[in-house]
């Protein structure tokens, strides 16, 4: 019962039946009917304006500025962007970022999809182990980065390093060596997302057309063959969520490395967000760090665009 | 075929002789996946829970003279404080987020209007403005607006630790979708029946929606529960730190003993556990429902 069906039973205006106008109480009845909608969207939108498209918005705004506390707003017009493009800091941060990404989400998938296929099916011991291996997505970030900052802890009784001492590998420093903190860093992340692509694929595997499987045994495929031929094509939409979530998830990233490195060592780790905060928050250039998450926020919407468009243009 | 209806994609069925290397395989799998995962959470509680001196750094594989010290110790140093003002924002905050929430989702699933689209992609818009990557400008928001507290504004109080955690796009987009399967004439013979608006939202529409109700529940309540970097920018004094902070309060103190840090991190743990495990078959079919429709 919507507003058009008041319409409808009311064709009043055009064919004056009576002579009668609508009463007053019906008009005030469609008025209230053509409001509803709005009242119940209304404390939803509030929020959004208030806590996510004006901070968006004063953010772009601020980016042309150069903010002076006390001062005033001096206006630079693209000045903070073009710091920006030739600050080597946030490039090597940028650079960072996109290698985390790119690892992080492509072995989460990888290792996810692997899982699916492992512990995929109703079986007890199955569902068990995938309520145990859920346990990293459900702990909060901060707790898988205390963990494994104990885990990891760079002497040869630390955990990791006495087991792979159990190999006769050294013990690493990860963490605290350059060269390694970034890959440690991946690992972590790798550990705790990978389970929930896992969930994702079994999601997309139930959705397989069994008969399909049926039909590819009758022929006589193979395993690998039934995989390549029907599992993956038929997972391809799936593939592209997990792939979204994790690129938006890649460029966010802030949480794990801050707890875990702070960026450090030696910058080896820092990150877009954790970059941000350090020039916003502990250097407080508002209208630098406004014009990196103006820059930031354009990234991240092109980049799901992107991929939502080459999924649009695949399943037609 | 016998067994097609249990068909996954490697097809592993129970063995037959010849199949019994692949069952072995797989067994030999299933436990690597369970030490991956499992060893380190186990150890985490294993180090909690043992009294026996340990040097800075190192774990614990076995419960060596079981103490609950370790606990105490970490509820003394802010983890009480800590728990209760997450408590506070995970509580008031799931649950605005979801009575605001389920009202918008039931205008854009269960009313035709003009609008309509638009509002829907300013909804889904906001999925992908990340709270990491708006923080900054969120936070000077927050300094500007006026609020009746000591600061004068949203910043150090619970009214900046919740409200911004209150609009989420992704309970809005479960619960549309959920209420746009409900039969229209179920809502039809209560307003026939003179129900209004609210009372068919309450008393028809909210009963059915109790499935979608539980996932938004305890996704909702994981997102909360996990912020971290909006409760960095918002509390000032450590009576407003989140369980959180706290948590990574302790990492920098050096006289805390490793136990001491893991304790307050196994805190922060427990309740997203304990809620995934009472909800998961909510949180399954969420990201079934949610996620895999796109």
């Amino acid at each position: 019962m919507s507003a058009t069906a008041t319409r409808a039973a009311t064709p009043s205006r055009a064919v004056p039946a009576g002579g009668s106008r609508p009463s007053p109480g019906r008009r005030r009845r469609r008025i209230k009917q053509g409001l509803t909608p709005w009242l119940f969207l209304l404390p939803a939108l509030a929020i959004f304006a208030i806590f996510k498209f004006w901070p968006v918005l004063y953010g772009m705004w601020l980016s042309f500025f150069e903010v002076r506390p006390y001062l005033g707003n001096l206006w630079i017009g693209l000045g903070n962007f073009e710091r920006a493009v030739t600050d080597p800091a946030l490039g090597s941060a940028a650079l960072h970022t996109l290698i985390d990404a790119a690892a992080a989400v492509g072995l989460s998938m990888l290792f996810g999809f692997l899982l699916a296929l492992l512990l995929e099916g109703p079986a007890l011991h199955l569902r068990l182990i995938r309520t145990a291996a859920f346990l990293p997505v459900v702990a909060a970030l901060v707790v898988v980065a205390q963990l494994w900052d104990v885990i990891m802890y760079p002497s040869s009784y630390g955990m990791l390093n006495s087991f792979l001492g159990f190999f006769g590998m050294g013990p690493n420093e990860f963490l605290s060596d350059p060269d390694q903190a970034l890959a440690s860093v991946i690992l972590i992340q790798v550990w705790k997302h990978a389970p929930y692509d896992m969930v994702i694929f079994i999601a997309g595997l139930a959705g397989i057309d069994r008969q399909l499987y049926e039909a590819a045994d009758i022929d006589g495929a193979n395993r690998w063959q039934r995989l390549r031929f029907i599992t993956i094509p038929a997972l391809r939409p799936v593939i592209t969520i997990v792939l979204m979530l994790g690129i938006i998830r890649g460029l966010r990233v802030f949480t794990e490395v801050f707890v875990l490195t702070n960026g450090g060592p030696a910058g080896a780790t820092e990150m877009i967000v954790t970059y941000l905060y350090k020039t916003g928050i502990e250097l407080g250039d508002f209208g630098y760090a406004s014009a990196i998450s103006t820059m930031l926020l354009l990234v991240t919407i092109v980049a799901t665009s992107v991929t939502n468009w080459i999924r649009g243009r695949k399943e037609d | 075929m016998s067994a097609g209806s249990h068909q996954t994609a490697l097809n592993i069925r129970w063995p037959k002789p010849h199949q019994l290397p692949g069952r072995i395989v797989h067994w030999v799998l299933c436990l690597l996946v369970l030490f991956v995962f499992l060893l380190p959470i186990w150890s985490m509680i294993a180090t909690v829970f043992s009294g026996a001196q340990m040097r800075q750094g190192q774990m614990s594989l076995s419960i060596r003279d079981f103490t609950v010290d370790n606990i105490v110790q970490a509820w003394q140093y802010g983890v009480a404080r800590g728990f209760f003002n997450s408590m506070v924002v995970v509580v008031i905050g799931l649950a605005l987020q979801m009575t605001v929430s389920t009202l918008a989702a039931y205008a854009l699933a269960r009313k035709r209007f003009r609008g309509a689209a638009i509002v829907t992609v300013l909804i889904l818009a906001t999925m992908m403005m990340p709270a990491e990557v708006i923080s900054l400008p969120l936070y000077l928001v927050l300094g500007q607006i006026p609020a009746p507290t000591e600061s004068g504004s949203l910043l150090n109080s619970f009214g900046g630790l919740i409200l911004p955690i209150v609009g989420w796009a992704m309970p809005i987009y479960i619960m549309t979708g959920f209420m746009k399967e409900i039969p229209k004439e179920l809502e039809e013979s209560a307003q026939i029946d003179g129900a209004g608006d609210l009372r068919v939202f309450f008393q028809v529409v909210l009963p059915l929606c109790r499935p979608a109700l539980g996932t938004c529940a305890i996704f909702g309540f994981l997102m909360i529960w996990d912020q971290y970097l909006l409760p960095m920018l918002v509390a000032r004094t450590p009576d407003m730190y989140t369980l959180t902070m706290i948590v990574t309060s302790l990492q920098s103190s050096d006289g805390l003993g490793t136990p001491v840090r893991l304790a307050a991190a196994l805190m922060l743990m427990v309740p997203g556990v304990v809620v995934y495990l009472l909800l998961q078959r909510f949180f399954e079919r969420g990201l079934l429902s949610g996620s895999v429709k796109g």
